[in-house]
Parts: structure tokens; C-alpha cells; sequence
């Protein structure tokens, strides 16, 4: 468990509190998504080094399982890796993907590196997770190790959190409470 | 994520193998389509022969139906299963047949291993063991599975190979010393 400053990998991501950076990109060949159109609802925005890799494939599977639990918060799920549009609908579709997958492909990595989750070394995205706040502001990122899926129970926390913060309409002050529920 | 627990720890929900003051319990949470559960179920009934009143082992449910359209539905079989005290030999029969898992394969060994198989069906039909296997699910997330299977030794996640038997059985002989010496 690690929240906002984690440095494990080569990048730095942009830490909890931080307002994400907004961005459209193709997600299927004729339609772009735009993450402000997504305000005033969390999203969860998955960057990963690439489509078909085997720990890749777990992790995706994993959260299209765990979809409608994530979608109980009203949140979005969003994947995103440098491959291009094509190469992501024969992916969610061999996979059931039921997200979308947006394609930082041109100019390469743009989005990636914005929320310093690009690898420069190998030209892929690092495997990073955000999630964000109907504001648009980062409340919980994490990077995980290039071969280690990072499971969902991270994210989850972060919901939960979200949930509880927006319940009692206290929004300030809070800004990571992802540890509380752990033993 | 790192530093996974079990969440919630072992209970008289779960199934059981093994005496419940054995020094050890390893929990399994696993998909009955997932081939790489099917390599390491006969891993585990090594480990269990080798380690014999020393272990407890555990299964939960950890179904990825989305990518496994067989999973759910066997999960649930083998919990009917267990409603007529033969959870484990459904639990085996599943996985030496994990590429026959069809609605009436299912009921075909609820005949051989002599349970009502009427009764399975029935069940299975009016989805009496969704609610179990979908909270299995959710423990697992909660958990930090982040693929299948995925194991647990006295509530740690263990995230060394499976598929390396021995050093899979040492590290369990150590847990299972450092579990009898505790108390």
C-alpha cells in the first residue's frame, strides 16, 4: 500500500491532491473521449505498459470483473496505453472488455507522461493507477512495479473513501484515508 | 498491492480441509476454468499429502466469468455441493474436468460422486449460491487477488511461484514451525 509519493518504478506520478491533468483521446476509431466530459463522477483511470501482455491481461480481466462494484461508486473505469485504436477494440473485444480503452498513441505517450506515468526507457506506459474525484482532482495514485498487476483493493479504498467524504460533505481537508480500513 | 491480509480471515463459512488447529491454513481463492488453477490443484493435494494434519487448506471462489463463462456457474456447484457434505469431491471432479463444464456435465458428476443431483440442479437453477460465491469474489478483492489462483499462508498473501513446489512446501514447513511455536 502506497499512496501519492510512491517512487518504485523510474517515473514519479503526479501524487493525491494534484488536479488531473484533462485530456481526449480516441477511444474506438470514430469516437474520442474527453476526461472533463466525465465531471461529477470518480473515475478510475488505469495506465498500462500494453494490450495482449499476460499480467496485462490479468489485471483488465480482474477489473472488467469487478466493474460493477466500482460502478456501485458511480465511477468510471478507463484503460490507457500507447497501443492504438485498432489494437485495443481486438483486445476488448477477444477480452469482453466492457470499458473503454483510450489510445495515447499520438503524439506517443502525451497523456502518459503528463501524469508522469510514461517509461522512456521502453517507450510504454508505466502500470499506474488514478483515481479521481467528480472535481477532477487526483485523491489516490499509485504505481506498481512494471510486472506486478496491482489488483483492485487500492482502488476500492479509494472509492470507499471518496464515497464517505462526498456523504458527509466535508471535502476538505481529507485527503487520503485509502489506509484506514486496514489492519 | 503489497502487503496483502486476508480479508475477512477464515471462518465456518469457508470450506475446510485439514483440522482447524493445524499449525498452517493456506486459502486458495481460485477459478475452476482457470487453467493455471487446474496446473495447481494438484500441486496443492502434494502440499496437503505432505504436510498432512499440519495443514489446513481453504478454497473461496474467485470466479472470472467474463473471461472463464464456465466459472460462475461451477463455483456454484461446488458450493451445492457442499450443502450435501461433498464439497471436496466436487471441488476435484471440477478441476479434472475443466474442459467440460456445462450445466449438465455439472449435473453428470453430482451423480458420480453420489449427491442428489436433482436437487444440484435445482439449485444451481434458482442461483441459491450466487449471494456465496460473489462474496468470496469480493473478499478476494478486498484481499488483493489480483489473478488466479491466488494464495494466502496464516492470512499473507504469498507472492512467491506456485508452480515451484518445493520451495512452495518449505515455505509453508516454515509457517507451519513458526505457527505451532506462537502459541
Amino acid at each position: 500500500m502506497a499512496d501519492s509519493s510512491s517512487v518504485q518504478g523510474t517515473a514519479t506520478i503526479l501524487p493525491s491532491g494534484t488536479r488531473a491533468p484533462d485530456f481526449a483521446l480516441d477511444a474506438a476509431p470514430d469516437k474520442v473521449l474527453k476526461l472533463s466530459d466525465l465531471r461529477g463522477r470518480p473515475v478510475i483511470l488505469v495506465f498500462y505498459p500494453a494490450d495482449w501482455s499476460p499480467v496485462c491481461g490479468d489485471q483488465v480481466a480482474l477489473y472488467n470483473e469487478i466493474l460493477p462494484d466500482f460502478r456501485e461508486y458511480g465511477a468510471e473505469l478507463i484503460g490507457i496505453s500507447v497501443d492504438g485504436v485498432w489494437c485495443h477494440a481486438a483486445f476488448a473485444r477477444e477480452r469482453n472488455l466492457h470499458f473503454p480503452l483510450l489510445a495515447d498513441f499520438e503524439p506517443k505517450g502525451a497523456v502518459s507522461r503528463a501524469y508522469g506515468a510514461y517509461r522512456e526507457k521502453d517507450g510504454i506506459s508505466e502500470r499506474a493507477l488514478f483515481v479521481l474525484d467528480g472535481d477532477g482532482i487526483i485523491r489516490w495514485s499509485f504505481l506498481s512495479p512494471i510486472d506486478v498487476n496491482p489488483g483492485a483493493d487500492g482502488i476500492l479504498d479509494a472509492l470507499e473513501s471518496l464515497a464517505g467524504k462526498s456523504a458527509s460533505t466535508e471535502s476538505k481537508s481529507v485527503r487520503n484515508e485509502s489506509e484506514e480500513a486496514r489492519p | 498491492m503489497s502487503g496483502a491480509a486476508l480479508t475477512p480471515p477464515v471462518s465456518e463459512r469457508d470450506h475446510a480441509a485439514g483440522p482447524d488447529d493445524a499449525p498452517v491454513t493456506l486459502v486458495e481463492y481460485g477459478d475452476y476454468e482457470c487453467p493455471y488453477c487446474g496446473m495447481a490443484h494438484p500441486i496443492v493435494q502434494k502440499l496437503q499429502a505432505a504436510l498432512g494434519k499440519q495443514l489446513r487448506f481453504i478454497f473461496r471462489n474467485f470466479p472470472l466469468n467474463e473471461a472463464h463463462p464456465h466459472a460462475r456457474l461451477a463455483a456454484q456447484a461446488a458450493e451445492a455441493a457442499g450443502a450435501q457434505g461433498k464439497f471436496w469431491e466436487m471441488h476435484d471432479t471440477l478441476f479434472e474436468h475443466q474442459d467440460a463444464l456445462e450445466r449438465d456435465d455439472i449435473v453428470g458428476y453430482a451423480k458420480s460422486i453420489g449427491i442428489d443431483a436433482a436437487r444440484l440442479a435445482r439449485e444451481l437453477d434458482a442461483g441459491i449460491y450466487e449471494k456465496h460465491v460473489r462474496e468470496d469474489f469480493r473478499s478476494g478483492v478486498k484481499s488483493g487477488v489480483n489473478g488466479t489462483p491466488s494464495f494466502f499462508i496464516n492470512g499473507e498473501r504469498y507472492d512467491g511461484s506456485w508452480a515451484n513446489q518445493d520451495a512452495f512446501l518449505s515455505r509453508l514447513r516454515d509457517a507451519a514451525q513458526a505457527g505451532s511455536t506462537t502459541i
